[in-house]
């Protein structure tokens, strides 16, 4: 009881140190918190993908795309127990240089896709209205939010990869099941972008930019993809098939540089920590040496003095990590706020916390040992004489 | 009178221990400062350097990137007889109609596959880029299934050595040589034939049209000539730098958001670290401030003292920092170009800029860390200051 009390006593001797120190690893905290939150938002993608599902599409890279007549032989293969299909449509909407009017634009089948993406939930009459009418479009329920759009509204999008000026009417909002689910997607009819293009660029109709496959057992998967592959191994258009996750990855780790250097930024940040706190301890330390020596001349054992400094240390690590972990959240709030569509799911992670929990204390443990070593080892002679 | 600046010196040296855990906090959070600044200015270099003043480029309107850009043979065959465009001592006009689409091939470290952008070209693409040179083997024959390559695929992909076939649309293409390109995005392509690839991949159409200018001031006349015409009204001309320049716009501007983001709260650490280590500084060294202005040194002479011992620390971390960022040029990394979604390699690039704004950075650090410690020691009252210890 009592080194607890001393060491609260000595932490508030230099109140002004302390509190720098405090929020000095608060803010190391919370941005480690932070760029971690940014690394599972990039691969949030990954983290969503269901387990049953599979994506085939060309075998040279997944700008080329390929006939509709894969569906129903895809369909029949064993195992598969759903087809659907989409292709990419991109475009420009407003001004295309403000990346906030960037959201994916994907034409799709209207009749299976969302049986498919059972974690996009669309109230049952719009999506009625939707399969209706050829030139509607279903939207996300954030990026409805992020770009007011509403029932009834249309949405102009300027065409590229397939020209012209293409408009469709909000038919249905859908939302995420749970956090995981990307809400910042259109989509629209697949078939009214394959009749459009048929009159505007004959030739280029009837084509799939992936398939997406439901599987009936997820150990079938790899069989599957070998049926799909094999049965295109000699035509015009070969075909790759994988599973969802491995698809979103091939995505996520085209950017794995900046995942690299983002990471490493976290790990340089624990470095910030320590170099933060072990600098108040040594400070401290060397100012007590004298209070150390009285302290064991009139009988406290090794441990106290151990339990004193590293005390004293473990406390400002637990103040300042506790602060930075409850500011983490709002700046992932603020990351969300500014890049709606760019990071469409931004949460913060169990393992976040744990981790940038783990680092605090780490750091609290390792600032100590030095200054503690030097203070159990000082002769109680030479203690008395240091000035601090 | 002034307190000499060895005096300074001399009381970092003493306090080593915390004077070089403060420098390096500040060396590392300058390290960090640089390498964004120098991350962010290569890819700049890599895709500005990639652009010609003298070369526009054409895109169907409305596309952004080559990648999603068509320009049908009728047209770009209209383009190439316009008056701005250069003509070659044989009368032909320095005019490359190209393809442009994305393969995939395997990385060499991890397997995973990577996209790759394969540029079909005609035959006086190179010489709109005279900063194309072949460093192995030989330029590819026109009218053969042979491909060159940049520099740097072969260094990050597999069977990208000369001789090697790479199978892609329905073809197998025979490597013949690699090639540099003044660092510029041009290295991280497959260039071949145009005639040979538009078959192959089943494209009947262009996907971009680039032309040397007779001179640089034409280019305003060939764009109006261009988006007037109606059997060429679709397109979109373009300075083929500025071009290059909007593809590095968001990967740059990304990186240096995050990236100074990530540095302002490094450096919040830093000043912290030199505010306790200068704090401490003044108030280890009451009775030394009391002689210093019993001695008759002035408060401002004082003040400046400890002023200058922080930024003389902060700025040993800076070139410290600089000098480890340095050597970050060396490092070749390789990330995806939003614009075109394939591979972009490029360097840290760093700049007489980056430089000075990195030292101006620790600087700053070093006077708002060391500014109210100094002011303490300052207002320090001379006989209570000399009774202290």
């Amino acid at each position: 009881m009592f080194v607890v009390k001393l060491v609260l006593k000595n932490a508030l001797r230099h109140k002004l140190r302390t509190i720098l120190t405090i929020l000095g690893i608060a803010i190391a905290v919370a941005a480690f918190g932070f760029i971690r939150t940014i690394v599972t938002a990039w691969s949030a993608g990954v983290e969503a993908s269901a387990e049953n599902r599979m994506i085939t599409r060309h075998a040279v890279s997944f700008i080329f795309t390929l006939p509709y007549s894969y569906r129903d032989q895809i369909a029949g293969i064993q195992g598969v127990e759903e087809v659907s299909y989409a292709n990419w449509f991109g475009g420009n909407y407003k001004d295309a240089s403000d990346w906030k009017n960037f959201f994916p634009r994907v034409a799709v089948d209207p009749d299976t896709y969302f049986s498919l993406y059972p974690e996009y939930i669309v109230p049952a009459d719009q999506l009625e209205a939707f399969k209706r009418e050829r030139n509607s479009c279903i939207v996300g329920a954030k990026l409805a939010r992020e770009q007011g759009f509403k029932l009834g509204d249309v949405i102009p999008i300027e065409g590229d990869i397939f020209p012209g000026k293409w408009e469709f009417t909000v038919r249905g909002i859908y939302e995420g099941k749970d956090k995981t689910a990307d809400e910042t997607q259109m989509f629209f009819h697949w078939n009214y972008l394959n009749e459009r293009i048929k009159e505007l660029q004959p030739g280029r109709e009837g084509q799939i930019g992936w398939y997406v496959l439901k599987v009936s057992n997820a150990t079938d998967m790899t069989r599957v993809a070998r049926a799909v592959d094999g049965l295109y191994e000699n035509s015009r258009a070969r075909t790759k098939t994988e599973t969802e996750k491995e698809f979103q990855q091939s995505f996520v780790s085209m950017s794995s540089s900046i995942i690299t250097s983002l990471k490493a930024a976290s790990y340089l940040i624990i470095g910030i920590i320590l170099l933060v706190l072990a600098n108040t301890i040594v400070m401290a330390a060397r100012e007590r040496m004298r209070e150390y020596a009285v302290l064991k001349t009139i009988g406290f054992k090794k441990s106290h003095i151990i339990g004193l400094i590293g005390g004293e240390s473990m406390m400002i690590a637990i103040i300042g990590g506790a602060i930075g972990l409850a500011l983490t959240f709002p700046a992932a709030g603020a990351l969300a706020a500014a890049f709606p569509t760019f990071f469409p799911i931004v949460n913060v992670e169990p393992m976040t916390i744990v981790f940038a929990s783990a680092i605090a204390l780490l750091a609290g443990i390792v600032a100590a040992l030095f200054p503690a070593s030097r203070a159990v080892r000082m002769k109680i002679a030479d203690g008395l004489r240091s000035l601090g | 009178m002034k307190i000499p600046l060895s005096y300074s010196w001399r009381s970092l040296w003493t306090r080593r221990l915390t004077t070089t855990l403060t420098l390096f906090g500040i060396a590392l959070v300058v390290f960090v400062f640089a390498t964004v600044l120098m991350l962010a200015h290569g890819i700049e270099v890599a895709l500005i350097e990639t652009g010609s003043d003298d070369n526009a480029i054409v895109l169907r309107r409305a596309a952004n990137s080559e990648i999603v850009s068509q320009i049908d043979r009728d047209a770009a065959n209209i383009m190439k007889t316009l008056p701005e465009v250069a003509l070659r001592p044989d009368g032909k006009p320095i005019a490359s109609a190209e393809s442009f689409v994305i393969i995939n091939l395997s990385k060499k470290e991890s397997n995973d596959m990577g996209n790759i952008s394969v540029r079909g070209i005609s035959p006086q693409a190179l010489e709109m880029r005279p900063q194309v040179k072949i460093t192995e083997g030989r330029m590819f024959t026109f009218g053969t299934r042979e491909i060159i390559l940049g520099d740097n695929l072969p260094k990050r992909f597999q069977g990208c050595e000369i001789g090697q076939q790479i199978q892609f649309g329905e073809a197998s293409w025979t490597i013949v040589g690699h090639f540099i390109a003044q660092g510029s995005a041009f290295e991280s392509e497959i260039w071949g034939d145009v005639e040979q690839f538009m078959p192959a991949f089943g494209r009947p159409v262009f996907s971009s049209m680039t032309v040397r200018l007779t001179s640089p001031a034409a280019f305003d006349a060939f764009k109006a000539r261009v988006e007037q015409d109606p059997r060429t009204q679709m397109a979109e001309a373009k300075r083929e730098r500025q071009y290059y320049r909007e593809q590095s716009e968001l990967m740059a501007a990304f990186i240096r958001i995050l990236g100074l983001l990530v540095t302002f709260i490094f450096s919040i650490g830093a000043v912290i670290g030199a505010v306790i280590t200068m704090f401490a500084a003044v108030a280890n060294r009451t009775v030394e401030i009391g002689t210093l202005r019993a001695l008759g040194f002035r408060r401002r002479a004082v003040l400046g003292a400890f002023l200058i011992e922080s930024i003389l620390l902060s700025l040993i971390g800076g070139v410290l920092g600089v000098g480890l960022a340095a050597l970050m040029s060396f490092v070749q990394i390789s990330t995806v170009n939003f614009g075109t979604f394939s591979e972009l390699a490029f360097g840290f690039a760093l700049s007489p800029s980056i430089i000075v704004s990195s030292l101006v950075f620790a600087v700053a650090m070093g006077i708002l860390g060391g500014f109210s410690p100094a002011v303490r020691a300052a207002r320090l009252n001379i006989l209570a200051a000399l009774r202290e210890a």
